[in-house]
């Protein structure tokens, strides 16, 4: 019998927000409906289902990854940090205060995705220049702002977190 | 919600060997899925024909950039981001970076591989026509064996490619030493980030004044397939002026109108590309 | 009041901080107990009728609700003005994305494995696509002869004028849809079942529409239909007739099944079947001095309004009214009219018909000026309306009118004439060609005309033992800063802190109707309705001796505690009167069009790849006057947003149409843009308080779609040499324009 007749389900193990997880999914199943809802992490957002828009972006093995593209079985032996991760505790991380402040969060659904593509950008570049801050969330649309309040926001975490000169 | 997980099979062999084994012995059956980032837009779509699948997305050991003194070898599972990060690459092959720099955004980058970029042979990848002016040779393994080929033999038509159902891309490999060559890269999309290219185009020349001693040209999105355009590459050499080049160009595609561009919008850019390439170049 | 108000100050957004974390609650987050899915099964076909519906026997159809029109309590209507559009076609389909029969079912897969198994069997009937076959009357598909709304606006003499004109300047316009792309698309869940009712919670603009539209459909009693907004990730006019169709379809599925339901579009369906900004056709014919003063503008204004009346007219009625600019004419005919097409019905999207008129009057405009002999700022410059005169439909301006000064501090920052000059040098031998355009422009804030007078909205403000506010509105937090800007208002009049004033969250059945969120209305419209509120409940404190003139926000506190002791409830509700002097004639169609406007003047600068045809904004200079700046942090973002939405609507989102069908209906395919292709945009304040507005505020939302687009096109004349007179301007449709004349 061929071994492709058997579709089950699959059990993954991970890391979510630095929590060890363990969960029984199809393995196609796509991440991102696994963490919204097996996992009730419903801080990820779909956008678009196609890896278009960064609305799902979470952290897999600290690289920036649309959930949308990722089959749950990648998901296994993975480190993932999704937005519910950033903040430590009441803590908001500086990304998320510089929106705050900046008005870099306007209707709030790219917001998720946007500060995960944010601090994964300041973790490669800790002090970036407008290009490197423009190519470093082009995966991500936002309809509100235009983007402006954003280049803004992610100046100011710099400027916060005591790296930008 | 278009496709129904339950009615998919997504398995990783451990190893290459456990991998091969699998589709020498069920040939067509199962079909390899690297980053997902093109299958799993299929999927969500609901138009994901195919139902078994083997991931290697974590076999390690096809992953990667190494270098001898002779040639640079990129694993099939190396990521867009291994590429542009790699110095070599960016010194040696950098149309090979831009195109990886120009695919997707980020998240993109992180999860697409060079591998599977290829075997999803669309004629609108960003990186075949870098790897086709690279004159890169592709290998190719089965349990059976090992094969190269010219990568410029590789696509043989619109998502076809020459490659046996029991055989994996390992790897593809480009010739060192062919440093301070005049090459150029263009991907023409309607936005500058996250787009599908509406022409492609990667050219690279060696001139002796202005004469052209050799010419690689290579154009995405104005064919079935990437292509390379070597009429027009033998007139150059051959000492054609940047007008011939640029009719005889003109033979060699055959794009199409579709909901992103027109021919007509393919044929002249492609054109006029190549004469502002060779125009920097130095020729007439 | 000892401290700075909160009028004019960057406070947070309110709920800003649920935002930044994942918390904030959207309708795809929530679930109830036995939540089943819903899906809708479309017509294949532009228009035809119905023959049958054929469902596949492959599938287990008793396990799913299964709901067509027969099974509508009501009237199988979307209520909104005429009763055209059904909820579920029954015989005719008028447009290739109708809805025909729902799908219900526990498991999304399974579900949409049926929704592929029910197939439409079908007559089908000609159809028409385009403004010009509609008008032509190439097949009659809506009414008598296609023809949703006219208007006609009259002023002097045009026919008269045309024989003293030094020039006389023809043009021909056109603009295409465009979709909104809030990042979140559309979703509804509802409860529902004969004995309590209807309600539904979903991602919205509009309760109250949603609200109308339920009560018909199910036969119902207002108070047995209730309407919930959860967080709502963008609407741009596109969460605002549309919604009532997903609830309806939800609601109807709940009824049916006895359990919540719930659809989530994906964005596929989003793009393809809800409503985009109508195309249109405008036909504009100038008659000009020998000093360059305008004699008399004739405009021929047509939209699209796809297969359904909806919101077709008021979108007309606003585009009418912008047509013919911030600019004094003293000869005005504006004929205007809204026709069918089998697409799906075009709808709401931010500036509701005016950056269509606008950016045919503003491309048009270059075109006077040079036939002019006069820069285009300057052609502008002596025609800017001014204060005490009037506009084309009678409407004497009493604000003071500073169009001028916002055009020189506009091309004083963008540096127009040195660059102007620079760039003329420099194109010729220059593969990227450089360009600066312009477009002064208004924007009328509240609804046109009569509108806010039938609205009559109403806003309370509650308070509660402990002092703390409670504002009780309609209207919509969707990104724009409604919550944040109430607070503002509500903190500043009672003299408290910003903290202690909460947003009720939107509830039919527990805040008053304020009206739609829309037409730049929320903050000058329903901001004053919280500013008398709220003053009305401190009087009432004072009045009642409860609370002295000048009070610490403890003892506010202390004052509501003994009110509501002796009262039992401290709560201020307020209805709109119209501003005195206000006043339109719904049967003339002329009178006060709007109680105040925004004023603005924009200056692009872009470049033109000529190897590529690709144009680049380089750079976005925006100067308006929006009477006071509420929240400059918001502002900033309100105008960035809608330069940025602007800018796609100018260069990059085209919509695909194949037989009335978007066939891009992917954020791939459709192309907005990214953080890699905007420019810097440089935002720009004057204020001039308004008399009506809270704090001096007027309407902000939609004044920032009216212009870039005009002001870009522009720039790409002057870089090219080339007059487009269509947008979006892709790569392909400069191309054709350059090598029709050759550069």
């Amino acid at each position: 019998m061929s071994e492709a007749s058997a579709n089950a389900v699959v059990e993954i193990r991970c890391t979510v927000n630095a929590e060890p997880r363990a969960f029984r999914a199809y393995p196609m199943a796509r991440l991102l409906d696994v963490l919204r809802g097996e996992l009730q992490l419903t801080g990820t957002k779909e956008g678009c289902g196609e890896g278009e828009c960064g609305a799902c972006a979470i952290l897999l093995d600290g690289e920036l990854a649309n959930s949308c593209l990722v089959p749950a079985l990648h998901a296994d032996g993975a480190a993932i940090i999704t937005i519910e991760g950033i903040a430590g505790g009441d803590q908001l991380h500086a990304v998320q205060q510089a929106f705050l402040e900046c008005g870099g969060a306007q209707c709030g659904i790219c917001t998720p995705g946007m500060v995960l593509a944010a601090v994964n950008l300041l973790e490669r570049h800790p002090n970036p220049d407008d290009a490197q801050i423009r190519e470093g969330l082009a995966g991500n649309l936002c309809r509100c702002t235009g983007y402006m309040r954003i280049f803004e926001a992610v100046v100011q975490a710099c400027r916060a977190s005591g790296v930008h000169r | 919600m278009r496709s129904d997980p339950r009615e998919f099979q997504l398995s990783a062999p451990a190893t290459i060997e456990a991998a091969l084994d699998r589709v020498s012995r069920e040939p067509r059956v199962w079909q390899p899925f690297a980053g997902g980032t093109d299958l799993m837009v299929l999927f969500e779509a609901g138009k994901l024909q195919h139902k078994h699948f083997l991931s290697l997305w974590r076999l390690r050991e096809l992953r990667g950039i190494s270098a001898d003194s002779q040639f640079v070898t990129i694993g099939a599972l190396t990521t867009y981001s291994d590429i542009l990060r790699n110095s070599i690459l960016q010194d040696e092959f950098p149309l090979l970076c831009q195109a990886a720099s120009e695919t997707g955004g980020i998240a993109t980058q992180n999860r697409g591989t060079l591998g599977g970029n290829i075997a999803n042979a669309s004629p609108a990848a960003d990186s075949p026509p870098a790897l086709l002016v690279y004159d890169a040779e592709i290998h190719l393994i089965s349990a059976s064996g090992t094969r190269r080929m010219p990568y410029s033999e590789f696509h043989t038509g619109y998502k076809k490619v020459s490659m046996r159902p029991d055989e994996l891309i390992h790897s593809i490999r480009l010739l060192r030493g062919s440093k301070n060559l005049r090459e150029c890269f263009r991907k023409v999309g309607t936005r500058r980030a996250q787009a599908i290219s509406k022409v492609c185009f990667a050219a690279r020349v060696e001139t002796n004044g202005n004469r052209v001693r050799a010419a690689r040209i290579a154009l995405g999105s104005v064919a079935p397939t990437v292509i390379r355009c070597y009429k027009t590459e033998a007139a150059l050499q051959g000492g054609a002026n940047i007008a011939e080049a640029t009719n005889l160009l003109y033979g060699e595609i055959t794009p199409i109108d579709d909901m992103r561009s027109t021919a007509r919008y393919r044929t002249r850019v492609a054109q006029n590309l190549l004469e502002q390439f060779l125009r920097e170049a130095g020729l007439r | 009041m000892q401290r700075e108000p909160y009028i004019g100050s960057a406070v947070p957004r309110k709920e800003g901080r649920e935002k930044a974390t994942g918390r904030a609650r959207y309708v795809d987050d929530l679930s109830f107990p036995g939540m089943i899915y819903g899906a809708t099964v479309r017509s294949a076909i532009p228009r035809g009728r119905i023959r049958g519906i054929h469902f596949d026997p492959a599938i287990a159809w008793n396990e799913f609700t299964v709901v067509t029109a027969r099974d509508i309590p009501g009237k199988n209507v979307i209520a909104l003005i005429v009763d055209d559009q059904p909820c579920l076609a029954e015989q005719l389909i008028n447009h290739p994305e109708e809805p025909v029969v729902l799908l219900a079912h526990a498991d999304p897969y399974v579900l949409e494995k049926a929704r592929r198994a029910v197939r439409i069997e079908t007559e089908p009937l000609p159809a028409v696509f385009t403004i010009e076959d509609s008008l032509a009357k190439k097949e009659v598909v809506w009414g008598e002869d296609n023809i949703f709304k006219t208007y006609l606006v009259q002023r002097g003499d045009v026919d008269a004028a045309w024989e003293n004109a030094a020039q006389i300047v023809e043009g021909e316009y056109f603009t295409g849809a465009q979709e909104q792309l809030y990042i979140e698309p559309n979703g509804m869940i509802a409860i529902a079942n004969p004995q309590d009712g209807v309600s539904v919670w979903g991602s919205m603009q509009c309760p109250f529409y949603v609200h109308k539209a339920l009560a018909a459909l199910f036969d119902l009693p207002k108070e047995k239909v209730r309407v919930i907004q959860t967080e709502t990730g963008g609407g741009f006019g596109g969460k605002e007739e549309y919604p009532s169709m997903i609830a309806a379809h939800a609601a109807l599925l709940a009824w049916k099944s006895g359990k919540p339901v719930k659809i989530i579009y994906d964005r596929a369906e989003d793009m393809a079947a809800t409503t985009k900004r109508h195309p249109s056709r405008t036909r504009h014919r100038t008659a000009i001095d020998r000093e360059g003063k305008l004699l008399a503008m004739e405009i021929d204004f047509t939209i699209d309004g796809g297969a359904y009346e909806t919101l077709s007219p008021v979108v007309l009625s606003r585009g009418t009214i912008h047509a013919a600019g911030p600019y004094f004419c003293p000869n005005v005919r504006v004929d205007a009219r809204a026709m069918a097409t089998n697409a799906p019905p075009h709808g709401a999207f931010r500036g509701f018909g005016a950056p269509q008129s606008i950016f045919a009057l503003e491309r048009h405009f270059d075109v006077v000026a040079r036939r002019a002999g006069l820069t285009p700022a300057e052609f502008r410059r002596r025609n800017f309306i001014r204060k005490g005169q009037s506009s084309a439909v009678g409407q004497v301006i009493h604000e003071q009118v500073e169009m001028g000064k916002l055009l020189d501090r506009a091309l004083q920052l963008s540096d127009y004439q040195a660059k102007s000059k620079r760039f003329a040098l420099e194109n010729p031998t220059s593969r990227l060609k450089k360009g600066m355009g312009l477009a002064t422009f208004m924007h009328g804030a509240g609804f046109t005309g009569s509108g806010e007078e039938y609205l009559a909205s109403v806003v309370s403000v509650e308070a509660s033992r402990e002092g703390k506010i409670r504002v009780m509105a309609a209207s919509t937090e969707i990104g724009q800063g409604t919550n944040t800007v109430f607070a503002q208002i509500a903190a500043d009049a009672l003299g408290l802190p910003y903290d202690w004033i909460e947003i009720a969250q939107p509830d039919t059945s527990a805040v008053p109707n304020s009206g739609p969120t829309v037409a730049s209305r929320t903050v000058m419209i329903v901001g004053k309705l919280v500013e008398s509120a709220a003053l009305s409940l401190k009087q009432t404190l004072q009045r009642a001796n409860l609370l002295s003139p000048d009070f610490t926000a403890a003892e506010f506190a202390s004052a509501c505690s003994n009110y509501i002791a002796a009262h039992g409830a401290l709560k201020s509700t307020v209805q709109y009167q119209p501003p005195p002097n206000v006043h339109w004639d719904d049967v003339k169609y002329q009178g006060d069009a709007y109680s105040a406007y925004a004023w603005a003047a924009y200056v692009s600068e872009v470049s033109v790849d000529t190897t590529t045809f690709e144009i680049h904004v380089d750079d976005f200079v925006a100067v308006q006057e929006v009477g006071r700046v509420m929240n400059p942090v918001l502002a900033t973002g309100q105008i960035e947003g809608g330069i940025a939405q602007a800018i796609g609507y100018a260069l990059y989102e085209n919509v695909v149409w194949r037989e009335g069908r978007m066939m891009n209906s992917q954020m791939t395919n459709y192309i907005m843009p990214t953080s890699a292709d905007l420019p810097p945009i440089r935002v720009f304040f004057e204020e001039q308080p308004n008399d009506y507005g809270p704090g001096g505020a007027k309407g902000i939302g939609e004044l920032p779609m009216d212009g870039p687009a005009p002001a870009i096109a522009n720039a790409i004349e002057a870089a090219t040499g080339v007059s487009v007179n269509r947008i979006p301007i892709t790569p392909e449709v400069l191309m054709e324009a350059m090598e029709n004349v050759r550069v």
